[in-house]
Order: structure tokens, then sequence, then C-alpha cells
């Protein structure tokens, strides 16, 4: 049945639409997963120039370009921008583009809901970047948006949560797409154990996005009622209370965290057998220790809130629950070292970017086992060494393995090989600098430099100058990888439908770059 | 053409960098202080073992990665064993062994939580309020309160466009004009909260920080070592709007019976606490 209605959807139009046409009503998976990554990577460099005008300010002690309410508007924005216009519509790029071809899908299941989403997510993005000009200016009390703080936000503060609520919806019905496409339209034979992993990761976070967008609306939505209606859930004044929100939000805020990562295990669970030419090691238990952070995921939120005052009990279930994640997260990064072993490494940008993040993310992932702990977390908690936490799992985390999908797929999506050594330039530029840029902030946290301030003392200086160096080798090496994409897609080299000589699966089956309808009969699995 | 270009703006980013790290770099602000605290040096201890674990940890992985990436090389002719995909034996193990070095690491850290919430026996007690932007101190019982605030010297030099180069400043962003007092070798409690928005009181010295939430009462408390007289300095740690990074906290540990004498001098001169 689903068959047969994207079968009908695209009865009238076997060739794409020309021009503008084409990009605004498209509702072929190819056309809207380029949307989505060419989107994520234009709110990637909106996103990046917010950061580096942050890092120039910290530059130096001193006050030189902003001022500190300005400063804790573009520090927010930057946030929610590269949470939910960069990484996340990234990972939903890669997944239109890459699950029908995985599974041998002509489309995504539902392709209107796909436009749909797409072009509510633009909107969103476009609305909250506009609060930075609006009277009264952008939310300027973090992405995590604590009451009684944000209440404080200007006439615009509305336009902000509405904008949160679009993206919202646009997640959730994302993730519906995802979720039948990957439960109905899969090749005959292929069962979900025999599902590519990025499709598994894929299928999980969709599940957590249904399960805590809902949540995050919700708490979003009772800051506003207690902004326009006097409602007080979060105002002691009125008998409320600000530590139930927070409870909220990380109820939705943790799940979130994974739901940037999953995807990004998915990609590099891709990338590394192909190129150490040796299939996964341990398939199922990477998909149980998938399915086990996905639910882990959602029993530890309370480990943002350890200073909050909580009772004995509660700190000692946070800490515990937090720390079993450490478990399976072991068993994805052992059994990536397994696949690597006696393999047949070779090391072409999609795989140094892989291995980048292999390194990188575990040492995130220490880091956050440091800060699991609750009595040590009363050091760390609010300091920049969980800013260098969590960019370190985020940024050579999911957005390198983000980059590594590219690398990956890209000459399948142009038909056009790239250049390996333009790739090998922005690899190396982009992974020195960001742990120049990051590292360092591990020992300003540990000295005692809080998070979230413009400006600081001088024995923070020296750290904070190397760290705005790194920030910005970092973001002009981007350009290179801009400059390499736009190149690719132009023209180079013609690819092989196989690309790679150590890929294997049904996406590799067929040309570089595809036909505009693939896999019109589903195909046979070999 | 390309390569080269790249290779002198590599070098130039490199040159560029070490040109702008201040010269008197003080390198020493590396890690966690052991501060002066009974508390604070528990917790220096378990951060100290957590770092230990967590780095034998990631050399013993990033060990097997680099030996995997070195052993492993298709340019050195390293054929790919194509039925090494499974086995259970070692994945048991690298389940269980992790969750033994967890449970190892629980248990230390159990015993300082318990150390940390054990309010009792405390033997003064001071009210600690957060205001947008600045802190109230209230002495229970004592007669004494007074607001604490970032010194004017710190205040004219962080304007923009002051004009004042902030190594100028003595405590750069770190003074106060009136700093909490306290007396050494006694437990002191205090009582966290706010008046408009939420706060954080860390001074990273006495190894606690704390959430001041309006309309909620937290606890905290801190031992300093008899010995250790001193200034301690920290800032507010959760972000409370425009001047979030210009609230300060300094505390002046004196021995108990300079701290008496403080007291009563405090008392003569203060009006009544509003
Ligand atoms: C082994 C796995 C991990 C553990 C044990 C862990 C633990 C923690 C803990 C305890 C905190 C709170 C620290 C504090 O506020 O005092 C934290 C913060 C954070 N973590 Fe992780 N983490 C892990 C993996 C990840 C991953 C995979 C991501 C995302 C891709 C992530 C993203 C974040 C973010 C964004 C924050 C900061 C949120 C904020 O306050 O703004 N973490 N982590
Ligand atoms: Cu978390
Ligand atoms: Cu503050």
């Amino acid at each position: 049945m689903v068959e047969a209605a994207v079968a009908m959807d695209h009865a009238g139009h076997a060739a794409p639409a020309r021009g503008l046409t084409r990009w605004l009503t498209s509702t072929n998976h190819k056309d809207i997963g380029t949307l989505y990554l060419v989107f994520a990577l234009v709110m990637f460099l909106v996103g990046g120039a917010m950061a580096l005008l942050i890092r120039a300010e910290l530059h130096a002690p001193g006050l030189q370009l902003v001022n500190p309410g300005f400063y804790n508007q573009i520090l927010t924005v930057h946030a929610l921008l590269m949470v939910f216009g960069a990484v996340m519509p990234a990972t939903v790029g890669l997944a239109n583009w890459m699950i029908p071809l995985q599974i041998g899908a002509a489309d995504m299941a539902l392709p209107r809901l796909n436009l749909f989403s797409f072009w509510l997510l633009f909107f969103a993005s476009v609305l909250l970047t506009s609060t930075l000009f609006l009277p009264g200016g952008a939310p300027a009390a973090g992405w995590t948006l604590y009451p009684p703080l944000v209440l404080q936000s200007g006439s615009a503060f509305p336009v902000a949560i509405f904008s949160i609520h679009l993206m919202g919806a646009s997640s959730i019905m994302g993730a519906i797409n995802v979720i039948v496409t990957v439960l109905n339209m899969r090749t005959p034979g292929m069962t979900l154990l025999k599902m590519p992993l990025f499709c598994w990761a894929w299928l999980i976070t969709a599940y957590l996005l249904i399960a805590v967008m809902p949540v995050f609306a919700g708490s979003v939505t009772m800051l506003l009622t207690d902004y326009f209606l006097a409602t007080s859930f979060f105002n002691p004044a009125g008998g409320g209370d600000p530590v139930l929100y927070q409870h909220v939000f990380w109820f939705f805020g943790h799940p979130e965290v994974y739901i940037m990562i999953l995807p990004a295990f998915g990609i590099v669970s891709e990338i590394i057998p192909t190129f150490a030419r040796k299939p996964i090691f341990g398939y199922d238990s990477m998909v149980y220790a998938i399915a086990s952070i996905a639910f882990l995921s959602f029993i530890v939120w309370a480990h943002h809130m350890f200073t909050v005052g909580m009772p004995v009990a509660g700190q000692l279930f946070f800490m515990m629950a937090t720390m079993l994640i450490a478990v399976p997260t072991g068993v994805k990064v052992f059994n990536w070292t397994a696949t690597l072993w006696r393999g047949s490494i070779s090391f072409e940008p999609p795989m140094l970017f892989a291995l980048a993040f292999l390194f990188l993310f575990t040492l995130g992932g220490l880091s956050g086992l440091m800060m699991a702990i609750a009595p040590v977390d009363l050091q760390y908690h609010d300091s920049y060494f969980i800013v260098a936490h969590f960019h370190y799992v985020l940024v050579p985390g999911a957005v390198f393995a983000i980059i590594a999908g590219v690398y990956y797929w890209l000459p399948k999506w142009t038909g056009h090989q790239y250049s390996v050594r333009l790739g090998q330039w922005h690899f190396w530029l982009t992974a020195i600098s960001v742990n120049v840029m990051f590292f360092p902030q591990h020992f300003l946290g540990l000295a005692g430099m809080p998070r979230r301030i413009p400006d600081y003392a001088t024995p923070f200086a020296d750290w904070n100058a190397v760290s705005t160096i790194g920030s910005f080798v970092f973001g002009f090496a981007q350009l290179l990888f801009v400059w390499l994409v736009w190149r690719c897609a132009r023209g180079g080299e013609r690819a092989t439908a196989q690309v790679w000589d150590g890929a294997h699966g049904l996406e590799w089956t067929v040309p570089s770059p595809p036909p505009y309808h693939t896999f019109a009969t589903p195909p046979e699995l070999r | 053409m390309l390569r080269r270009n790249l290779a002198r703006f590599a070098i130039a980013a490199l040159v560029a960098a070490l040109a702008a790290t201040p010269a008197a770099a003080d390198w020493s602000l590396l890690n966690l202080p052991r501060g002066v605290s009974e508390l604070s040096r528990e917790i220096y201890g378990l951060h100290m073992l957590m770092l230990s674990i967590c780095t034998t940890i990631a050399v013993v992985t990033f060990g097997a990665m680099t030996v995997a990436l070195l052993r492993f090389r298709k340019s050195q002719g390293a054929v790919a064993d194509t039925s090494l995909v499974h086995d259970s034996r070692l994945e048991l193990v690298w389940t269980v062994i992790p969750v033994l070095i967890l449970v190892g690491m629980a248990v230390p850290a159990v015993a300082r939580i318990l150390h940390i919430e054990d309010m009792s026996g405390s033997e003064l007690t001071i009210k600690v309020t957060g205001y947008q932007w600045q802190w109230h101190y209230e002495y229970l019982g004592r007669d004494v309160a007074f607001f604490s605030r970032l010194a004017r010297s710190s205040d004219f030099a962080r304007q923009p466009g002051s004009g004042i180069d902030p190594a100028t400043v003595e405590n750069y962003l770190l003074d106060v004009d009136r700093p909490l007092v306290v007396p050494t070798g006694t437990k002191v409690r205090l009582l966290l909260t706010a008046n408009d928005v939420i706060h954080a009181w860390w001074v990273p010295q006495f190894g606690m920080k704390r959430d001041a939430i309006p309309g909620f009462i937290n606890e905290m408390w801190f031992r300093i070592d008899a010995d250790r007289p001193g200034t301690y300095r920290g800032q507010c740690a959760e972000l409370c709007g425009a001047d979030h990074g210009f609230m300060p906290i300094v505390v002046v540990a004196k021995s108990p019976a300079e701290f008496v004498a403080w007291l009563e001098q405090q008392r003569a001169t203060l009006a009544r606490p509003e």
C-alpha cells in the first residue's frame, strides 16, 4: 500500500522539474536530502560565524566587541542553530538520501510529509535567527532556556518559542517518515538484523525524537503561559518550581544529545568497515548497544542537575545510571577498533574523519564519565570543563561523523570524485585546530573559569587566546570543505557505481549519480 | 600550486598563533586546585582517581587503535581477515571489565556524596542570597548582613571602551567591595537562595558549588583548614543575565578569634540588618 502511494505520487513527473520549482516543490527523497544537507551547511556556517564572534570576544580579557547582553543572545542562538539547524538537519539529510538507497526503497514512505518538514524547519530557523534583530532581541538564557531568567526575555520571546515549536514538529514528522520507511519498505529478504547500521541508528533515533520532542514542546509552552498568562509553573511566587523546568527540559535534553550522536554512530559504522575492507565486528552487539544507549538515555537526565540540591538518593541513582551508559558506549568503541583489527586499512578522507571521530569522541566520552561522578561534578558543573566535554562529543563527534558521511557518499550523489588532496588538507587543518580550540577548555574549567561569561579574570587569558586561535583556523578550514563540495557538484573525474573498492550494500549497486528514481522494483539482496 | 598555497597558509597560521600567545604565560593553571577545605581535598583526590582511571582507559584503547592503524595498513600489504567479525568471549570481556571499573569508581564516589550532604554539626550559618548582580550575606543570629558586589576598579575597567587594560587591575573581575568573612577550622553552613533568577555560588578552593534558586533554600558546607587563613575567590556559576560574568565571590578566612573580633566590629559600625 505504501509503495502504491509512492508510485502514484511520482507517476506524473518522472523527470525532475526545472529550476527553482524543482527545489521548492520536489517530493523526491534525493532532492529533499540535498535541501536538508545544503541548509545544514549554511546553518553550520551561520552558527559558526556566531561562534567566531564569541571566541573573538573571549580572545583577551576585557570587553572589546559586544556588550554582555548581546553576548548571551548570540551564545543562545549559536547553540540552538547548531543543534536544530545544523547537526540534526544534516543527519536528516543523510537519512533522506541514504535510507531508501540502503534498504532498496523507491523513496521515503511519506514524500509530501517530507517536503513539509523541510520547509517547516527552514522557516523556523529563519524565525529563530530573526529574533536577533527584533525588538527585545533573542532569548539570552542559553540553549537550556532556564526560567526565571528566560522569562526576562524581550518581546521577541514568543517568536523564539514558536520557532522551537515548528522545529519540533518538523523533527517529529521526519522521525515518523523514517520509522514508516524503515519498517515497511525494506526490500524483500532484508530482515531487520540484516539492515545497514546507519538505518538501525536512525530508526532508534527516530523513536527518541518522537518520545522527547513533545516533552520539549510542552515545557516551552509552559514558559509561554508563564510569560503571558501569569500561570506559575516555574514561578516560585505563585507556587511554581524553577527546578521542575530543569527536570522536564533534561528529560528531553539528554535523549536529544543522543539524537545527535546515534546517527553519527551509524555513519561511522558504515565507513570503518569499508576502509578496513572487513565487515563490522559484532553487528548484533552494535545494534543492542544502540538500543541500550537509547533506553538508558531516558533515565539519566538529572546528571545535568547535580548542583540543584537533589536528595542523596536521587544523586546516587542518576550518577550510577549515567555511569552505566559508558558500558554500551564502550562496546561500540571496542567493536569499531576490532573492525580495524586485521583489516586492510586505507586513509581516504571519509576514513580520516571517521578515525578522528573514533579517537576524539572517545575522549569526550571519558570526560563525560568523569562528570557522571556526582561529587566531582560539583566542581566541573557549569565550568569550561563541560564546555570542552560537549564540544568534543559534538564537534569531533557528531560533526566529524557527518563530514565523514558527506565525503563517503558525495561521489555517489554527484557522480564525481572530489580532490582527495584537498580533502586531506581539510582534514588535517580541521582535526588539529579542533583540539587547539577545545582541549585547553578542559584546563580553563578545572582552573575555575565558569561557562557563559563574556569576560574573565586575567589568569585565564592564555588558554583562551589559544582556543580562539584554534577556532579561527577551524572556521576558515571549513571554507575548504565548502569549496571542495561545490567543485565536486560541478564536475570532476567520473565516479564508478561502487566508488570505494571496499564498499558493500545496495546503495553501491546503483550508478553514480543515481537516476532520479531508483529501485522502482525492489532489488534482489545478494 | 594549491598545495604550496595551503602550506604557506598553515605556516602563517602557526606563526600567528605563536605571536598571539602572551609572553607571560601562566601554564600552571591546568588542573583542579587541591583546595583549602576538608571537602575540597576529598574531591580533588576523587578527581585525580577518575582522571587517572580515564587516562589509563584512554591509553589502552588509543594504543590498540594506533597499533591497528599501524599494523594493518593496506599500503603495507595488509590483507583483511574477513572472518574476524564476531567473538562472544571477547565481547563479554569488554562488557564485564568496564562494569567492574565502574563499580570501583562508584564506591568512593558514594562515600563522598554522603559526606558532602552531611550538614550536621555546623557552627556558623550564613544565608547567601543571589541578586542580579550581587550577593547578599546574612550571618544568621549574629546581626550582621551586607551586600557584596564587583569592586569599583574592575567595574570601571570592564566597561566597553574603558581604555583600562585588565592586566593592570588587581584581581580583575575577582574582587568585591565587601568580602564574606568566615572563621577557619569551623564548619560553616551556607543557606542559599536567590531573589530573582537562579545563581550559583562557587569557590573552587572549597571544592563546592551549589545553586541559589528563588523560592527555595539550598544547603552546603565547608570547613577551611585551620592553618589556611587567606583570601579565596570564585564566581557565580549559573547564567543569571547580562552581568553574570561580573558577580564574583570573595571569601576572607580568619582565625576564629580574629573572626569574632571582626564580627564585633561589624556590629558596632553596621546599622542593624534590614
Ligand atoms: C559516555 C557518555 C557520556 C556521559 C557519561 C556524559 C555525561 C555528561 C554529564 C554528566 C553532563 C553534565 C555535566 C554538568 O552539567 O555538570 C554532560 C553534559 C553534556 N553532554 Fe554529555 N555525556 C556523554 C556523552 C555525550 C554525548 C554523546 C553527547 C552529544 C553528542 C553529549 C552532550 C552533552 C552536552 C551538550 C552537555 C551539556 C549540556 C549543557 O549543560 O548545556 N554528551 N554529559
Ligand atoms: Cu546528559
Ligand atoms: Cu550568574
